[in-house]
């Protein structure tokens, strides 16, 4: 649709400028910030234009956090989650839209469900199974007696442990179930012709083969698109790496920043934990700028 | 012998039943067109051979050998589609060779393979283009050289010319019969297009509602129609159907306009029955009509008349002696050229004693 009306055009460009000054305000401030020393930063009323004090504050930051250390563990948790994503949400989509099967529906109900119970609403049990994975299958054979029975007759006390705290698999693993990427994927799946898929199946590749010569590279828009989405979301992650990193060395640069803030009556050096921030923001922000073309390319979907 | 046998093979949807127990014999090394309607289960029954929908009773031979249950590769049949399905992320190159790959065969021996068929097809400058860059004709040759390149049995073709403007379906027509001259193999084309399916076939099997109407060559189809739906769906401009009565003795009609016309062999029917002519057929004679409007078809005129008694009937005529609108005709009919029909039941009449080899004509008298 083309509206020709120049003051509703006036209007939005308005309204759109409005907006990414809104955004940009806070981003401004945390720069001005990290350009300040100590005396620059708490002044009253607040700096509006840099200082000289960038790079000090940086190395500052960079050494407080020991943020060497922490971002690897950031990328390799980041990298790890988005690849996880993506591989689980690819082969879930493909059994939903190329298989017929008997509990397909249940399935798709059941994924779509998990949409409404993100990870801050079942972040106790999810707890609880980090801290052991096999606590349900334990108290599966105590209920049943099993537990009780095996040690009455061979004496052997079943004791399932499987801990997953401090781990790069406890920090990975309760992230990567994703229904968004699924529906993502089932939404590529289903503007594939079911003539493609036939004629796979006459040049005689299975579907495992049809997944990776055909599906895979045809979807590579896609899995940009998502790879960036997904890269951002397991980059800020906050509550869950806190949560299940319970020693100070194994902690994500998010949870390391907020162990920056200045709190009680500590020195109030924010020149310090905004140039912290602006370190932590660059990652995320390098990925979304490298992906930009893939990414809008992938959520419009005129290629194929 | 036969190349494909298809033994009381049905396909049921739930409770819908799409394809009725067909019995055919498809003879190896001709090429068998599936002509009808659409939703006459032509599709559904070339899927089946193909693998592509499964069978729900009866039994598949290919070569011989029961199929029912193998694998569509294990078929020994390639398909071509109707939108050519090819992979778009592929080059032509990669397109034709993918089965070979699949296949797990050496690359350098799958670019031999491929070389050899893109020559053959005149697609050896397109070899490093994507589907998305080739003309639908180029296209075309592409999915019949990625069917070509396995060197199958069997080629199975799913309306594969539906998709080209008219002047490159004509041209392309052409090529697919060159092609199976040159490869030896059988091939099973399905159309709706009753001009595809006189021009290519040595074996015509017209389908309607999940049955097979009639089998035969081309031309036995054409001048013999089993029944008032072949002959209408065969030949452009259809044949003319009128309603008429035998009279007693057998020998004679008696059309809605009181006139009558003289059949070859007298009839065993009495009552009502329809009349088909083709419109080439139709000759000068003491019919009378009023031409109601003319059709110029450059090569000659189709006019379209109005008997006495209101039945319309379209023949041909030289543009020369072309007829005006409004003017008064005298037609014949002649004997030797006119279908009998039962307007009830559709079947055709004249040929009640030699139906036996028209019902049989479902398997086809070998070539």
């Amino acid at each position: 649709m083309v509206e020709r009306r120049p003051w509703l055009d006036v209007f939005t460009h308005v309204l759109l400028l409005f907006s990414a000054l809104a955004l940009l305000l806070p981003v401004w401030l945390a720069f001005v910030a990290a350009t300040h020393d100590l005396a620059g930063v708490n002044r009253v009323p607040i700096n509006w234009l840099p200082g000289p004090y960038l790079l000090d504050n940086l190395a500052a930051a960079w050494q407080r956090g020991s943020f060497a250390t922490r971002f690897g563990t950031s990328l390799i948790v980041a990298v790890g989650v988005t690849a996880g994503k993506i591989l689980l949400a690819m082969l879930a989509a493909f059994a939903l839209v190329f298989f017929q099967w008997r509990a397909k529906i249940v399935v798709f109900w059941l994924i779509f469900l998990t949409l409404m119970l993100p990870l801050e609403v079942r972040i106790v049990p999810t707890y609880a199974v980090a801290a052991n994975a096999l606590a349900p299958f334990q108290a599966i054979l105590d209920a049943t007696g099993i537990t009780t029975l095996v040690a009455a007759v061979s004496g052997i006390e079943i004791s399932l442990q499987w801990q997953m705290l401090n781990s790069y698999a406890g920090l990975i693993l309760p992230l990567i179930a994703t229904a968004t990427g699924t529906f993502l994927y089932r939404q590529f799946f289903l503007t594939i012709p079911e003539e493609l898929v036939e004629a796979a199946k006459m040049d005689g590749a299975g579907p495992l083969r049809f997944l990776r010569d055909v599906l895979v590279p045809l979807s590579r828009t896609t899995i940009a698109a998502l790879a960036t989405i997904l890269f951002v979301y397991s980059w800020n992650q906050y509550l869950w790496p806190l949560l299940v990193t319970t020693e100070p060395d194994r902690a994500t640069v998010m949870v390391e920043l907020s162990r920056m803030v200045p709190r009680g009556d500590s020195i109030p050096d924010w020149n310090v934990v905004m140039a912290g921030a602006l370190l932590v923001m660059l990652p995320p922000l390098a990925v979304v700028i490298f992906m930009q073309r893939w990414f809008v390319r992938g959520l419009v979907q005129t290629e194929k | 012998m036969s190349a494909i046998d298809l033994i009381g093979v049905r396909k049921d949807y739930g409770s819908q039943t799409a394809i009725h127990g067909i019995d055919l014999a498809l003879p190896e090394g001709a090429f068998i067109v599936i002509l009808g309607p659409s939703g006459c289960g032509k599709s559904t029954l070339l899927r089946m051979v193909a693998g592509l929908e499964t069978i729900t009773a009866g039994e598949l031979r290919i070569g011989g050998h029961r199929m029912n249950e193998r694998e569509p590769k294990d078929r020994g049949c390639a398909m071509v589609f109707q939108n050519y399905a090819l992979y778009p992320h592929m080059t032509v190159a990669e397109n034709i060779g993918y089965p070979l790959k699949v296949a797990g065969m050496r690359r350098a021996e799958r670019q031999a393979r491929v070389a050899e068929v893109a020559a053959s097809l005149e697609l050896g400058a397109l070899l490093g283009r994507r589907p998305g860059e080739l003309s639908g004709g180029q296209r075309q040759r592409v999915a019949m050289g990625r069917a070509m390149v396995r060197q199958p049995r069997v080629f199975l073709y799913d309306e594969p010319l539906s998709n080209l403007d008219a002047r490159l379906r004509v041209q392309m027509r052409l090529e697919l019969r060159r092609l199976h001259e040159k490869l030896g193999a059988t091939s099973v084309l399905v159309t709706h297009d009753q001009q595809e399916g006189m021009t290519l076939a040595d074996h015509l099997v017209v389908m309607k509602d999940g049955r097979v109407e009639q089998a035969g060559t081309p031309r036995e189809v054409y001048s013999r129609p089993a029944s008032l739906f072949v002959a209408g769906f065969l030949g452009s401009p259809s044949m003319n159907l009128l309603p008429a009565e035998v009279l007693e003795g057998g020998d004679t009609l008696r059309l809605a306009g009181g006139h009558l016309v003289r059949l070859a062999e007298p009839l065993a029917e009495r009552g009502r029955v329809t009349l088909g002519i083709r419109p080439e057929h139709v000759t000068t004679g003491g019919l009378p009509a009023r031409v109601e409007m003319v059709e110029d078809l450059g090569a000659s005129v189709l006019v379209h008349a109005q008997l006495e008694g209101g039945a319309a009937i379209a023949f041909h005529s030289p543009a020369e002696a072309a007829p005006a609108r409004g003017e008064e005709l005298g037609l014949g009919l002649p004997p030797a050229r006119l279908h009998l029909f039962d307007p009830t039941t559709g079947r055709r009449l004249a040929a009640v004693a030699r139906a036996e080899s028209a019902h049989r004509g479902l398997d086809f008298p070998v070539a």
